[in-house]
């Protein structure tokens, strides 16, 4: 896979996870996603961005455009320093929280996506990439 | 800090949401509108979402809890203009949004709002 673009955006306030949003739209305007498409990413960025802010204490969101055998897509990459997660598949199924949403940000974000990657580690924060293939 | 305005019609409010709401923002739509409705006395809350071209979860639990709110305090609350595809994105995200009146534009939302009043008016008196 390759990389045509990328940026990187430090997620550590509420006002960061919009940013991320408006950010994430504009990408996948550019790629010429469908109307549907950009919202289900955007929708999947919201929940991890806040996942990160709120969760990790703070990280980055990495957008890029990746190339692979002919198609192109958007690859979000959300990475923080926090406590981690101790049960990842307990985390991914709906309506578990440890705070105040409604449970359905990790499997919610894994459904909008058409690849979910997860990597975390108690005391060694957490890594998740999701990509939405154009077409 | 930003607010988002309540516009009051008659016994309804209005709140037309036509800006990218960070969290802290919808929370405090939330407690904006209940403390309207106490001291408006109204009787229904109509709630535009159609500018917004996102509803996530965070976006979803405050539009039940505004629904659930509202309702503990004796008025309607209806939902209206969501977009084809931010409804489709909700469905697949997980969230029904239990509970919660949706029509598809203000004119309808004002007209079942009328007649879930008159329906409880009736029953109750």
């Amino acid at each position: 896979m390759t990389v045509e673009k990328q940026s990187e955006l430090a997620l550590s306030a509420q006002e960061d996870v919009v940013v991320a949003r408006q950010l994430v739209r504009a990408w996948s305007v550019e790629l010429g996603l469908s109307l549907v498409d950009q919202t289900k990413i955007v929708t999947a960025a919201s929940e991890l961005a806040r996942n990160t802010v709120i969760h990790g204490k703070g990280g980055t969101i990495r957008l890029e455009i990746v190339l692979e055998t002919g198609r192109r897509g958007l690859r979000l990459t959300f990475a923080d320093r926090g406590p981690g997660i101790v049960d990842i598949e307990k985390a991914m199924s709906d309506g578990y929280t440890t705070g105040t949403g409604l449970g359905l940000g990790l499997g919610g974000a894994k459904r909008l996506s058409q690849e979910f990657s997860i990597e975390s580690e108690p005391g060694n924060g957490t890594r998740i990439a999701i990509i939405r293939w154009k077409g | 800090m930003d607010r988002i305005p309540i516009l009051k019609i008659g016994d309804f409010l209005l709140v037309s949401v036509q800006v990218d709401m960070h969290d802290r923002l919808a929370v405090s739509l939330q407690d904006d509108l209940t403390s309207r409705i106490v001291s408006s006395r109204a009787r229904g809350v109509l709630i535009d979402i159609s500018a917004l071209d996102i509803v996530d979860s965070f976006i979803g639990r405050m539009l039940g809890n505004i629904a659930g709110m509202a309702r503990v305090l004796d008025a309607e609350t209806v939902v209206v203009g969501m977009q084809p595809s931010v409804a489709i994105t909700l469905v697949e995200l997980g969230l029904s949004l239990p509970g919660i009146r949706t029509a598809l534009n203000i004119d309808r939302g004002m007209d079942l709002l009328k007649s879930a009043i008159e329906r409880t008016g009736a029953a109750s008196g």
